[in-house]
């Protein structure tokens, strides 16, 4: 990028963050989530009825937690970004934005952080609910972590998708609903092509064949990827079952990894008019 | 300074702009002038790197718009026709986001800003939403926002439309100071007398070419037919009346009071001056002439009419 301040970027996180619908929209989740872990407190300690809250409920909550804020992010990153740039166009900034000197890469990274800068805020306040999760044991740090990481890669991933519909088309309604047609597809329908492709590929699979294709569409879905980082026995029948042994994460990393970065390319060198292609 | 070559944009089979060339000289202030849809929008999206033009190419001060658009950009400063502001942004910030888009440091951006606030009167401004400034206010916003770089050449985009007369004149103050500070400016109106006012040059621009080129006057003076004089005399504006009616340059005289006769005249400088020597000679006292200079809203009446057939 060249220069370390990025003007897009700084004016867009001030704007977001002077006015007070985004502390709002952070305290309606935080209180959701509050209700939500005091629920399960409840639920547990009652049903068990033992008063206790054991680490494998305390895994089990984590559990929940990582997919609802997993479920979370796919929900409201295509909302935060869908818009960044066909908005620019709506309110007619755009043309003035694109007349400066900055380069198509920045203004698109710009725009990618600063929208995804309320979402990070969001996951960062609900750390104190993990604390809990520690307190009663059942999880590491090292997989809390990681699991955080994911979510990094899921946001910006969700992020692009959104950044390159809100450049390629001329309305912020269009790329809404692409981006949010996209997010469906990565968290619904990779599971569905994969219990597809189980059933296609049933004779392959019971001959104890490798198929790449059930491996795919499940090693993209961020709902598979939480379970596995969560543990590993859970995925142990579904590498046999496929016959490849490579840990899902690593494939949903280079996968949401490379298309972040294709679609952020394309975008960017779609912003502005091509002037040697008229 | 700004050369245009050849340049040419189609929208599938339609052409908006049709081998458009025209060299403006540094510091000139030329006048775009052209009926909705002529292609004047259309040229300064390509001058500002905004369109790929078809064909054909331009220079803003040496820098290639298609090769060098990032040079295009630092040399430029553009006002479009149509454009919004963020709203939630004070003047001062929005001003600071956009120097700091050109990649002036938060030093340099701290005293550029008051300067220009001062040059486009909003000074009093400086801590207001900009999306809360009244029309006026926020074309001159604008404007300031197209020299936070220092660009040598400018280009605006009917920088006066929808504004009062008060803040047209303003505006108009504005772009002669620009003028004075060496500053090439492209500039297009609907509103022409307005051009004719602040513009050395002007080009009529009508279906994507340039069908007429050439100062003020000169346009004026070429296209115009009949222009009409206002005389005052001290003694009878009758006598001056009847003189009138001699020339057969002149035509339609009419007397509108005691010392007031109007009429249309076809003659040339010289010739109108043999006009009022004659008069002078037969003691008719004329003390005022005024000429009504058939503006530019005609003359482009006629131009345009005439591009028509
Ligand atoms: N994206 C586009 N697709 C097709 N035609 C277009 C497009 N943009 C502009 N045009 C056409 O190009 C022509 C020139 O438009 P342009 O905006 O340059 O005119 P203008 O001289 O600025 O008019 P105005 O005085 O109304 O601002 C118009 O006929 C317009 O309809
Ligand atoms: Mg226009």
């Amino acid at each position: 990028m060249g220069k370390l301040t990025n003007p897009v970027l700084l004016k867009e996180l001030k704007l977001r963050f002077r006015f007070f619908k985004s502390v709002s929209g952070m305290l309606a989740y935080l209180i959701a989530m509050s209700i939500f872990v005091i629920g399960f407190f409840y639920i547990t300690t009652q049903l068990t009825g033992t008063g206790y809250f054991r680490p494998s409920e305390s895994f089990y909550l984590f559990s929940m937690l990582s997919l609802i804020q997993m479920g979370m992010i796919l929900f409201i990153a295509p909302g935060l970004t869908a818009g960044a740039i066909s908005a620019e166009r709506e309110k007619q900034t755009l043309n003035m934005l694109l007349t400066t000197t900055q380069s198509s890469w920045q203004i698109i990274i710009g725009k990618l952080l600063s929208s995804l800068a309320f979402l990070g805020l969001l996951l960062f306040a609900s750390l104190p609910f993990y604390s809990l999760v520690f307190l009663f044991g059942g999880i590491s740090p090292v997989q809390l972590l990681t699991v955080f990481f994911f979510y990094f890669v899921t946001m910006v991933a969700i992020g692009s998708i959104g950044i390159f519909f809100s450049t390629m088309t001329k309305r912020t309604i269009t790329s809404m609903i692409a981006t949010y047609s996209s997010s469906v597809f990565v968290a619904g329908f990779t599971l569905f092509f994969f219990f597809i492709s189980i059933m296609v590929n049933q004779t392959m699979i019971e001959a104890g064949e490798i198929a790449p294709f059930t491996y795919f569409w499940l090693s993209i879905n961020p709902g598979a990827l939480v379970l596995s980082l969560l543990s590993g026995n859970l995925m142990t029948e579904f590498y046999t079952l496929a016959g490849i042994d490579i840990p899902i994460w690593v494939t949903y990393l280079l996968f949401y990894t490379v298309l972040s970065i294709v679609l952020l390319t394309i975008s960017s060198s779609r912003l502005r008019a091509n002037m040697k292609r008229g | 300074m700004i050369d245009i070559q050849g340049l040419t944009k189609k929208y599938e089979d339609f052409t908006a702009l049709d081998q458009l060339t025209l060299h403006i000289e540094q510091g000139t202030v030329f006048g775009f002038v052209g009926s909705n849809g002529a292609g004047k929008s259309t040229t300064f999206s390509i001058l500002a790197t905004l369109l790929a033009p078809t064909s054909g190419t331009a220079y803003i001060n040496g820098a290639n718009i298609i090769e060098q658009p990032n040079d295009v950009r630092r040399q430029l400063g553009y006002m479009p026709d149509f454009f919004g502001v963020y709203d939630q942004l004070k003047t001062d910030e929005y001003l600071d986001f956009y120097g700091a888009s050109y990649g002036l440091s938060s030093q340099q951006r701290a005293e550029l800003i008051p300067t220009l606030l001062e040059l486009v009167k909003l000074t009093d401004k400086r801590y207001e939403y900009v999306d809360l400034l009244s029309r006026g206010m926020k074309q001159r916003l604008c404007l300031a926002r197209a020299l936070i770089h220092d660009p040598a050449v400018l280009i605006l985009d009917e920088p006066a439309s929808g504004l009062d007369p008060r803040s047209r004149s303003e505006m108009r103050d504005i772009v002669k100071t620009l003028k004075m500070q060496g500053k090439t400016i492209l500039i297009s109106s609907h509103i022409l007398p307005e051009l004719a006012e602040m513009c050395d040059e002007i080009g009529v621009l009508e279906k994507g070419r340039l069908i007429a080129r050439g100062s003020v006057d000169s346009i004026q003076g070429h296209m115009q037919g009949d222009r009409q004089l206002t005389v005052k005399v001290l003694n009878s504006s009758q006598q001056a009346a009847s003189h009138f009616r001699n020339d057969p340059l002149v035509s339609n005289v009419q007397i509108v009071d005691d010392n007031t006769v109007i009429c249309f005249y076809r003659g040339s400088k010289e010739q109108q001056v043999n006009l009022l020597k004659q008069a002078l000679q037969q003691d008719i006292l004329i003390y005022q002439l005024q000429e009504e200079r058939q503006d530019l809203e005609d003359i482009f009446l006629t131009i345009t009419k005439g591009a028509e057939k």
